[in-house]
């Protein structure tokens, strides 16, 4: 039921289980993460898209009572092995939200705050950093001239890509993105969809969406999620036109009874 | 449809389709068996309406083209609906090509001088398959029924060879000059028109294949013709 994308996978999820304290919220999931396309994960509110994006970066282990089982296959490793160092896993694997999360200081330290973290950076490198970041989330023309000002002042769209510019700043290798345009007006989701289509070609991308065109638009597979289950995955030029499930099929038809 | 959608309105927009489709459809066939009505009675009054009544599915045609792109534009449809509304903009451009074909027959009619010349009988046989071929390809797009579909393709063979007979019958006739030339010529084109509605009949049954299927018909149900 579940083709493999063409050409590498950069993480392959095998059979992977998660729950809320005693509740299950993903029952058996598989999903190849191809590198460097864009894998958009779709299904009605409560599916569990969300839930299995959470996962990728291991960012619900911030929360207790969550656990995960399987196997979530990154670099050859499993990045579920609580061994392993969440900290160089999310440094890696970036993450930006469905609401606009700039830090209440200024847009430059947006950027640089999260580098700093990771590696110590004098202010030449810093500067070039900045910019560059800002520039690959196509922001940088419009505040170049105000960086020293709150990130906080930034429109919603230029907020979410400030956060884009910030997930990258620390060059990861995965970008996951949760409803990353629901807040934000139909001029700047199309700039954030450019972006993210410039982006691809050094990033691999997953981005949950309710908004199917969305989705349709921007990603190269899509998977369909439905009860914690994944019900369809497939390329998403065939997934729109010929889905294979009747469950896809209604959903993305908007026959969801 | 399995199931409604949860915008009633997409649902009424899908169900104006299709009965306009169903509306030029049932115009398109009655242009058919009026143009052969015609021609075998030398009913020029009836051929001079089949003449005129062809501008009505113009008409409807251009009702349809309007309405599919309102629904893409404004319900942007995926997936079956999307296949559904491009197989209803494709067929109502086949019907009109079936009404310009019903029309050249009529016209055909109006220039013939020998109604009792006999290949003319072996018309409405042909015609009968070909227009029953629309019927059944419509049927089959009302009910998203791929297997009538593939049946209606299988028919095709028949007009074909039907056809074959009748322009043989026609070219032997010119030779041995047992023909009046007008009307033989005519009758040549008239089953030229025939054998394109049965060819527009399988384009319309591949359409309906493949909206209700996702997929395009095997080889092996389509023929050259």
């Amino acid at each position: 039921m579940i083709p493999p994308p063409d050409g590498d996978r950069l993480i392959d999820v095998h059979n992977l289980d998660f729950f809320y304290g005693k509740s299950q919220a993903l029952f058996g999931i598989d999903l190849p993460v191809a590198r460097n396309k864009v894998t958009a994960l779709i299904g009605p509110s409560g599916c569990g898209k969300s839930t299995l994006l959470r996962t990728l970066n291991r960012i619900y282990d911030l929360y207790p009572g969550q656990k995960a089982s399987g196997e979530i296959m990154f670099d050859g490793e499993n990045i579920l092995d609580q061994a392993k160092n969440s900290e160089q896993l999310r440094a890696r694997i970036g993450m930006v939200f469905q609401r606009p999360t700039p830090f209440p200081m200024s847009i430059y330290d947006n950027i640089a705050f999260g580098v700093r973290l990771h590696r110590n950076v004098g202010k030449a490198a810093m500067d070039e950093v900045v910019e560059r970041s800002l520039t690959r989330a196509a922001l940088w023309d419009e505040v170049k001239d105000k960086l020293n000002t709150s990130g906080l002042g930034l429109s919603g769209g230029q907020q979410q890509r400030l956060c884009v510019a910030r997930g990258i700043a620390i060059n990861p290798d995965v970008l996951l993105l949760d409803e990353p345009a629901s807040a934000l007006d139909p001029l700047s989701t199309a700039k954030l969809e450019s972006t993210l289509m410039e982006l691809k070609k050094s990033i691999t991308i997953v981005i949950v969406t309710h908004n199917l065109q969305q989705a349709a638009r921007i990603s190269d597979y899509t998977g369909f999620m439905l009860l914690g289950k994944m019900i369809e995955f497939r390329p998403s030029s065939d997934a729109f036109v010929s889905p294979e499930t009747t469950q896809m099929q209604d959903y993305i038809t908007g026959r969801f009874g | 449809m399995a199931q409604d959608h949860t915008i009633r309105a997409f649902d009424e927009d899908m169900g104006q389709l299709n009965s306009l489709i169903a509306q030029m459809g049932g115009q398109a066939e009655s242009l058919i068996r009026d143009a052969v009505d015609a021609l075998r009675r030398g009913d020029h009054d009836l051929a001079a309406q089949v003449i005129a009544r062809d501008k009505q599915l113009d008409a409807i045609e251009a009702q349809i083209e309007r309405l599919a792109i309102q629904l893409i534009a404004l319900r942007a449809p995926v997936a079956s609906d999307l296949r559904h509304v491009v197989a209803a903009f494709k067929i109502s451009g086949m019907l009109e090509r079936v009404g310009d074909h019903a029309k050249n027959i009529a016209r055909s009619t109006l220039k013939i001088v020998d109604f009792r010349f006999a290949a003319l009988a072996q018309v409405p046989a042909i015609a009968e398959i070909a227009e029953g071929m629309i019927h059944s390809a419509l049927d089959a797009y009302a009910a998203q029924d791929a297997q009538l579909a593939q049946d209606v393709v299988a028919r095709d063979d028949q007009v074909d060879a039907l056809y074959r007979d009748l322009i043989r019958n026609l070219i032997e006739n010119l030779s041995e000059k047992t023909a009046n030339v007008i009307t033989a010529t005519e009758l040549l084109l008239v089953a030229r028109h025939i054998e394109r509605i049965g060819d527009n009949a399988t384009n319309i049954a591949e359409a309906v294949y493949y909206a209700a299927t996702g997929v395009v018909m095997p080889d092996r149900h389509k023929n050259a013709g």
